[in-house]
């Protein structure tokens, strides 16, 4: 049994249209994904932007409606985390893209972070204020800050009180949705590397998503790429990154930048190659739609989403 | 985009009854009756009631209303009980005066707005910025009735410029090259006196467009291809911002019949608004359900009017 | 040597902030070659925008110092509308978000068209259609006969950035600035936009400056590139000197904390510190060595300028002479906690 468990997960988006506004159609935003966490590890779901791949991490907290499909947490259905028992709710939170436009401008510190702990614990005034700034010292926040508004600190000491936040009520799980794609290279490295510490400190569990493969590659354990709504390759970092099989992710992997100027040379070539693969077999790896067939696996850890054969 | 005006016209028809019903209830809970104050003590009572019976208005309310949208439907819309005529007819000519005063009062706040607006926009934060946004506060601020009374007295009766009531010089030949010149003549000092206050919020709209405008990334693309300062202002942003403006005419048709009910009364000029004002005192109930229909009417195709320049003017939403 | 077409002479450009002057681009000389490709690399605030715009003249409220000579023309020093026969024409300019930098209720082909327009009165209406077609092609869009007449919100991210570089290149300029062309975009785009920019400018034979925040970008675009940190560049060397030998301790600090999808690296190295705002910036001595405390003071000089260390490779400083990385571990345990 694995700590999260997302099985055929589907959230569509009704298209109203037509004189009377009726629904006319859907927006598949995601259609059909199913992965598992381990408890400990890293997961990352990667993908353009329409993947779906943030409407995933939303739709497991609660912040979109599913509208089929189950989500297990820690062996508890927690499909309709809302009206779950607030034990899943507690045990699973998020950190947001954007450190600058997520944090209320007109809260201080103090209550930003205390938030949480007011939802869900009942705690005295001194108790509250010892947790929150155990907690900005754990993010590498001085304690005296906690009565400062979000706008005197800077971007990565903003993404770090987001995570106080998220990290207030001790949870088992983490959605981090593009956590540093806002940020300086250095202030990247600096929320990454924070993120790994207390990852082996709290005994946390994340799904990371991004579409910077770099960072995926840097942070996670086993990988998953989505497009169009749907799972293409799932695999360990490795398995994804020295032998991707769908061309979809050969595609991605060859659009990397690499950071070697003296391989420019064989990297165009070989996205040249690439592109002319993906043109070549696009119907062999898409269906009529295209759309991503069902996986199929290829290793113990690699699964490629490939037409069923026969 | 026919699609989208249908729509949007279908949503009026709800509109339209919800409204009506308001208007016939609110009338119905209006205290006495057209009889009210109107018959001598002498009269027997059991009379009026027998008036009152073969009027109807002992029918429950439901009926009543029935009757009425019936009729309106029809385009008859009653009998003024004070006027013995049709209302229809009495509304007729008014509503005419109305249309002309509401015309004169539009080209005149645009003729402030926009020279105005833009000067303040293009040239914001500077004296003559701060002249134009203080006359917006000056005009946010005065109640209409009472700078329409002062205009009324220093260009009416003080400078004696214009005509201090009415809509006509009496004992005109309708469609006389005087009897226009007449007509324009008695509404210059209403409508200006009007457009000078509610042109404030057009104003303002226009120059907040085009500050915000000034600083999208887009002139900054306009500026790099070499366009001059002129052209980036004519092309890029007064385009941009007056499109919003155009949005707005609906809306200001909705502020015209406040303002107008405020200018006709002060100035004696026979419009809907002083009709409805009179139709209140003298509690004439078919007279005022009318005037207050029709007024509604007209903010709602006022709306339905904004939606759809606005849905012509702006290809984000003419797509669609 | 490669002929000169942009020289920058000692360029400061100031923003006020209550009544006072603080430069963003800071005393900054550089060239441009013809048929290179420029980038110029940093952080948000080290001012690389800013030198941008300066050389575009987009800056409205900014007080510019010092030259710009392109093809010995000083267009820092010209009015308006002479520049406005240089900018457009000889110089384009690609903006980082295609959405808002197109106007949105224009025409696609009409905003082209103008770019046309506004330097060629003369051309005819079709003459000006056709060659709005042609660019449209040029720039790999699809069926240009309808996107001519479409809405920028109609296209996707990726033609709206196609759309913006056939803007830019409408009139064949010498010198191309793409202001972070691809940041917007996601990766498989940005390939395709890079590569797009790279066959232009060997068909158009133009010089490109490219601003960008992202090493990846530089490594496979560039063939010079110049490190700006705080107002100033602390290195400049063509791309394979820099990537190979990067010296200033800011280039190296930079590079190692990227995290790269080619090499292992546990934990990634972190600048110590936050970039200074442009009131608090140290403009006495090293303006680096607020970031590297653990090196001694003495190895930084008191008015560091850049100097040529090996041919066409220039450092800031002499701090990089003595710095090394601290400990990682311990480095790591003082900024976390």
């Amino acid at each position: 049994m694995s700590y999260l468990e997302v099985n055929d997960l589907r959230v569509h988006f009704p298209i109203k249209g037509g004189v009377f506004g009726r629904t006319v159609g859907h927006i598949k935003a995601v259609d059909g994904v199913s992965f598992s966490l381990e408890k400990g590890k890293t997961y990352g779901l990667v993908g353009e932007s329409g993947s779906g791949k943030t409407t995933t991490g939303r739709a497991i907290i609660g912040l979109n409606n599913i509208t089929s499909g189950k989500v297990m947490f820690d062996g508890v259905d927690i499909t309709n985390i809302k009206r779950a028992k607030s034990d899943a709710r507690k045990n699973i939170q998020m950190i947001f893209q954007d450190p600058y436009s997520s944090l209320n401008p007109k809260k201080r510190v103090f209550d930003i972070v205390a938030e949480p702990l007011r939802n869900f614990e009942n705690l005295t005034r001194s108790e509250e204020r010892k947790r929150v700034q155990e907690l900005m010292e754990l993010v590498g926040l001085s304690p005296e800050s906690i009565l400062k508004y979000p706008h005197e600190f800077s971007g990565g000491q903003r993404q770090r009180i987001g995570i106080a936040r998220a990290i207030a009520l001790k949870p088992k799980l983490i959605i981090a949705d593009e956590p540093v794609s806002a940020l300086d290279v250095s202030v990247q490295a600096q929320v990454l590397n924070f993120m790994k510490e207390i990852q082996k400190e709290l005994d946390l569990t994340y799904l990371f998503i991004s579409h910077d493969l770099g960072v995926i590659k840097h942070m996670c354990d086993q990988i998953g790429i989505m497009y169009k709504g749907r799972y293409v390759e799932e695999g360990t970092a490795d398995d994804i990154f020295t032998n991707p099989q769908h061309i979809y992710t050969k595609r991605l992997v060859a659009a990397i930048p690499d950071i070697d100027p003296n391989k420019r040379e064989e990297k165009r070539v070989f996205r040249e190659e690439v592109k002319k693969e993906y043109e070549q077999s696009y119907n062999d790896y898409f269906d009529e739609e295209g759309l991503a067939y069902k996986l199929q696996p290829v290793s113990d850890t690699h699964l490629v989403a490939l037409p069923e054969k026969g | 985009m026919w699609k989208f005006t249908l729509r949007r016209t279908l949503i009026m028809i709800p509109q339209i009854i919800v409204l009506s019903l308001l208007i016939f209830v609110l009338a119905q809970l209006m205290p006495g009756d057209a009889l009210s104050g109107q018959i001598g003590p002498d009269v027997d009572p059991e009379r009026l009631d027998e008036i009152r019976e073969e009027m109807g208005w002992n029918d429950p309310w439901y009926e009543q209303y029935a009757s009425w949208m019936g009729g309106v439907v029809k385009g008859d819309l009653g009998d003024s009980f004070r006027f013995k005529m049709p209302v229809s007819e009495l509304i007729g000519q008014r509503m005419v005066n109305t249309f002309w005063l509401s015309v004169a009062t539009l080209i005149l706040t645009y003729l402030i707005a926009i020279p105005l607006g833009i000067a303040s926009g293009r040239y914001n934060d500077t004296w003559r910025d701060q002249l134009i946004t203080g006359y917006t506060y000056v005009g946010f601020a005065t109640p209409l009735f009472i700078f329409a009374l002062v205009m009324l007295w220093i260009f009416g009766f003080k400078l004696g410029w214009f005509p201090t009531s009415g809509s006509i010089t009496p004992g005109l030949e309708p469609g006389t090259f005087e009897y226009l010149m007449s007509k324009i003549y008695h509404l210059i000092l209403p409508a200006l006196s009007m457009a000078l206050i509610t042109t404030y919020s057009t104003i303002q709209y226009l120059r907040n467009e085009i500050v915000d405008t000034k600083h999208k990334d887009f002139i900054l693309t306009a500026r790099a291809k070499g366009a001059s300062e002129s052209r980036v202002y004519n092309r890029h942003i007064l385009r941009n911002s007056l499109l919003p403006i155009a949005a707005f005419f609906g809306f200001e048709i909705t502020g015209l019949i406040g303002g107008s009910i405020f200018i006709e009364n002060i100035f004696g000029y026979p419009g809907m608004g002083q009709l409805l004002v009179e139709s209140i005192t003298l509690r004439d109930y078919t007279v005022l359900t009318a005037t207050t229909l029709l007024f509604g009417v007209a903010s709602i195709l006022g709306a339905l009017l904004s939606d759809i320049i606005l849905s012509i003017v702006d290809p984000r939403i003419r797509i669609k | 040597m490669s002929e000169k077409l942009l020289e920058i002479k000692n360029l400061k450009t100031s923003f006020r902030i209550k009544d006072d002057y603080h430069a963003a681009v800071d005393n900054l000389s550089l060239t441009v070659n013809k048929n290179e490709v420029l980038a110029i690399v940093g952080e948000s605030g080290c001012g690389k925008s800013a030198l941008a715009f300066s050389i575009m003249g987009l800056h409205t409220r900014a007080k510019i110092d010092g030259d710009i000579l392109f093809k010995d023309k000083n267009i820092a020093k010209m009015s308006s509308s002479e520049f406005n026969k240089v900018r457009g024409k000889d110089i384009g300019m690609i903006f980082q978000d295609p959405l808002t930098s197109l106007n949105p209720l224009m025409e696609v082909g009409e905003q082209i068209g103008e770019t046309l327009y506004l330097h060629n009165k003369n051309m005819s209406k079709t003459d000006r259609r056709e060659r709005v077609l042609d660019l449209l092609n040029k720039v790999g869009i699809p069926r240009a006969e309808h996107v001519i007449n479409q809405f920028p919100h109609e296209l996707s991210g990726g033609m709206r950035q196609r759309v913006m570089i056939a803007m830019a290149i409408a009139n064949k300029p010498e010198l191309l600035i793409a202001d972070e062309p691809t940041t917007a975009l996601d990766v498989t785009i940005q390939s395709q936009i890079l590569d797009l920019i790279n066959k232009l400018k060997d068909d158009m034979d133009s010089g490109i400056i490219l601003i960008t925040h992202d090493l990846g970008v530089v490594a496979e675009m560039a063939d010079r590139v110049a490190v700006m940190y705080a107002g100033e560049i602390v290195e400049i060397a063509d791309v394979k000197t820099l990537f190979e030998n990067p010296l200033h301790p800011y280039t190296r600090s930079l590079l190692n904390s990227v995290p790269n999808a080619n090499s292992e690296q546990e934990k990634l190295h972190v600048i110590q510190g936050i970039v200074p705002s442009l009131q608090n910036l140290p403009r006495e001595g090293c303006r680096f060595s607020t970031r590297i405390p653990w090196i001694d003071q003495a190895a930084h000089e008191e008015h560091p300028t850049l100097k040529e260390v090996a041919p066409g490779h220039h450092v800031r400083c002499t701090c990089y002479k003595h710095f090394s990385f601290p400990d990682e571990s311990k480095e790591e345990q003082h900024v976390l906690s």
